[in-house]
């Protein structure tokens, strides 16, 4: 079982990541059995033989790709007890706005995990967008990537993190000396 | 101008200690260079031709002499003694040790400066009139809303990995110097009918490959909205921005695929969610920071001084000076003075340790202890009584920094091309010394009149050249250097494209060109046209007759390596 952060903590984790392969389909693909983390496409594709098992065993999650968005997946984000974004790039930063439209437009309220390429100097910023888990990659200290997290202890803007940005939560001097 | 607060000074020490502990991390291999890179460019560090250049920002163009001086000081203790400034307000140290930098980033904070999102795919240093707060045409004071972005781009959790730089520029005169119609989001604080304060709002303007005006995507934007209206913007941007192909990631290639209107209408839909959240700016806020920017405690002067007008008749070169180098002020009796860093045999833009705490110290004596820097890489003291006006003068000539030539042929754009810069096709500062000397008449000089001449290494457009009345780009033709000429540009409220006029010269070759292109305008002017009048009425046939007439002889240029050769 592998690390993961989580709430602020490393855990150990049990969901599987299920990608798909050259030349596999959403809608020919068999999501096996345990808990998988499926692409979102194959849940629109498979969304009424999958629905049962969802319900049953709660044993599925969605991931999705940096070119989808929130929306494509709307109220059914309330049905899984995780999302997924992946990061194929850490520079690739469309997945910053996919979590805040998922906390925010989609108003979920489960777990949002950062997936693929994740690493320590991105998890302040993906903190504050929404995500609470953090899968970052397997060939790094994960206890050090753990430091990311407090890099800041201020923030000017708002974001899902943070309703309020700096001048309504507190009184800022006038002019300081 | 703006102070920091226990809050701004928090956030900075903080990036520091995390900065610092990068470049630990990359020095001990902890780090890749593809994954330190993003993180070193949003601290304003780029690897360059020979060394590690690092881009400080100077927050819409002010600073206090104090700050000035720090620059000296790193220019002395971690450069080659100088320092470079640059199109966005930046200053640039072309000569930087990786290790040096969190140190270097320390200094800077002790006088509240940074080189935060000074460069990578972010919101970059918000850009703004030089003359913001002095100027005689001014609207509204442009700086309360730039220090506020400032704070609201400042680590951006959701727009730190954009499809690609992100650049926006406000400006709240009559007339735009900030040249927002080239920028990716460019302000105009104006009133409406009503007399309330709001932003007309341009999005999808810029240089580079592909260039493009900005389009108006909202006439009036009440100003308590900025916030969240460039929030619905980027996350616009960050979401359909393409990524697959960095020379078409800029938000004008998707506001023109898409059309401004359509980007528009996605922009209020975006918008419509958060609009009067709070994100919202407040009255109290605007008050706050708006405290910072006050007036200094202006002398009241009558508006008309004896002395100083019997000086500009009594001698030339000052009154040349003073049309060219001086501008007009809000308050009677006051200028603002532009030290121009254009001084033949020295790079545009660039200025030695010494001339820089030089020009602190006048800030200090002249100008309430504080400057400006333009987008033309000049400096700025903006507040002078006009009957210091010849002390100053005789001054600043003695260090080189009264040549009276702003808005003039020689008061080039120029990027540092490939002397300094890995991406360059050619050398851009050699060309620019080289036509400097050819114009090197004062009077020849004055009577072409104004003239914005831009130079650009390459095809990125650091160098403004596609808004240069004439502009020169470097070519790669076969491995070898060579520039291709484009004419009927502007930045301003008429904003324009140049057009290209032909095939490429070289190097060689470039100041005859100009020549000539000067000798058609003179040719052809209508009394009092301005060159970029008579071009626009023109076109670009006659130029490129003549231009390409006779052959043009090569003569022997600098051609020397300017980033080895470089004396003060
Ligand atoms: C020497 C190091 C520099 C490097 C590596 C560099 C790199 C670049 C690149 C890659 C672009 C194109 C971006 C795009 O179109 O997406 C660009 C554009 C630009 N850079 Fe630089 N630059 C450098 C120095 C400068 C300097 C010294 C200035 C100012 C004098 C400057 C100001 C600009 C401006 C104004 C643009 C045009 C942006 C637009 O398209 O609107 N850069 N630069
Ligand atoms: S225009 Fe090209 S050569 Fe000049 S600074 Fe920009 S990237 Fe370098």
């Amino acid at each position: 079982m592998r690390e993961i952060i989580k709430d602020k903590a490393i855990v150990q984790d049990d969901w599987t990541v299920l990608r798909l392969a050259e030349g596999e389909t959403p809608d020919a693909i068999e999501v096996p059995a345990g808990k998988h983390i499926i692409p979102l496409q194959v849940w629109l594709i498979q969304r009424e033989e999958l629905s049962a098992r969802l319900k049953k065993t709660q044993d599925l999650a969605i991931w999705f790709g940096s070119a989808e968005q929130a929306k494509d997946l709307g109220a059914d984000a309330a049905l899984f007890p995780l999302l997924a974004v992946d990061f194929p790039k850490f520079s690739d930063g469309r997945g910053y706005s996919i979590a805040y439209n998922i906390r925010s437009r989609l108003g979920y309220t489960g777990e949002v995990r950062a997936i693929g390429d994740v690493l320590r100097d991105q998890l302040f910023y993906m903190q504050r967008v929404g995500f609470n888990a953090f899968a970052t990659r397997e060939d790094r200290s994960i206890s050090d990537a753990l430091k990311g997290l407090t890099d800041f202890s201020e923030k000017y803007q708002t974001s899902w993190d943070e309703k309020n940005p700096l001048f309504r939560r507190t009184e800022r001097t006038g002019l300081s000396a | 101008m703006y102070r920091y607060d226990q809050h701004d000074h928090q956030i900075i020490k903080e990036r520091i200690a995390q900065y610092r502990d990068q470049v630990r991390r990359r020095l001990a291999d902890e780090l890749t260079e593809e994954e330190f890179l993003p993180l070193r460019l949003q601290n304003g560090l780029y690897m360059q031709r020979h060394a590690y250049m690092l881009r400080v920002a100077v927050p819409y163009g002010m600073l206090s002499s104090t700050q000035m001086r720090k620059f000296a000081h790193i220019a002395r203790k971690y450069d080659r003694g100088y320092g470079h400034f640059t199109t966005r307000q930046n200053i640039q140290y072309n000569w930087i040790n990786l290790e040096d930098t969190p140190t270097i980033l320390e200094e800077l904070a002790s006088v509240e400066m940074h080189a935060i999102q000074t460069s990578g795919n972010c919101m970059r240093n918000i850009t703004s009139d030089e003359f913001a707060g002095v100027a005689a045409d001014e609207v509204i004071d442009p700086r309360p809303y730039a220090e506020i972005l400032r704070q609201w781009t400042t680590f951006h959790p959701e727009f730190a990995y954009l499809p690609r730089k992100f650049k926006i520029a406000i400006n709240g005169s009559k007339e735009d110097r900030a040249a927002i119609a080239v920028h990716d989001i460019g302000l105009t604080v104006v009133h409406n009918e009503q007399g309330e304060v709001g932003f007309k709002v341009m999005v999808g303007g810029g240089m580079g490959r592909t260039p493009i005006l900005g389009s108006v995507i909202r006439e009036f934007l009440p100003w308590q909205h900025v916030m969240t209206y460039l929030e619905a913007i980027l996350r616009i941007y960050n979401q359909h921005g393409r990524r697959d192909n960095k020379y078409k990631a800029r938000i004008k290639i998707l506001v023109k695929a898409i059309g401004a209107d359509v980007f528009a209408a996605q922009v209020e839909a975006e918008w419509a969610d958060i609009k009067d959240g709070p994100a919202t700016l407040t009255q109290a806020e605007l008050q706050r920071v708006a405290a910072y920017f006050g007036s200094p405690e202006y002398a009241s002067l009558p508006s008309v001084d004896a002395e100083f007008e019997q000086h500009k008749a009594d001698n030339k070169a000052f009154a040349n000076w003073i049309k060219r180098n001086v501008k007009p002020h809000k308050v009677a009796g006051y200028a603002s003075v532009v030290l121009s860093l254009k001084k033949p045999g020295v790079p545009p833009g660039d200025a030695t340790a010494d001339q820089i705490d030089f020009v602190a110290d006048l800030a200090d004596r002249y100008s309430f202890a504080e400057l400006r820097v333009t987008h033309e890489q000049n400096l700025v003291l903006s507040d002078v009584q006009q009957s210091a006006l010849f002390a100053l003068w005789q001054e600043a000539k003695a260090h080189g920094l009264a040549t009276p030539n702003v808005g003039l042929l020689t008061d080039m754009i120029c990027c540092p091309g490939g002397d300094f810069c890995s991406l360059a096709n050619a050398k851009s500062i050699p060309i620019a010394l080289d036509i400097t000397d050819r114009f090197n008449q004062l009077d020849y000089l004055h009577d072409i009149g104004e003239l914005e001449l831009n130079i650009s290494g390459c095809i990125n457009a650091c160098g403004h050249h596609h808004v240069g009345n004439i502009g020169i780009l470097g070519v790669d033709k076969d491995g070898s250097e060579f520039y291709q000429v484009s004419i009927g540009g502007a930045q301003g409220n008429n904003s324009a494209i140049g057009k290209i006029i032909g095939p490429s010269f070289s190097a060689g070759q470039m100041p005859d060109v100009i020549a000539r292109i000067i000798d058609v305008y003179l040719r052809d002017r209508i009394e009092n046209e301005r060159f970029i009048d008579t071009a626009q009425r023109l076109g670009i046939a006659p130029f490129k007759e003549y231009v390409y007439a006779t052959p043009i002889k090569s003569f022997e240029q600098h051609g020397e390596d300017a980033g080895t050769v470089v004396s003060y």
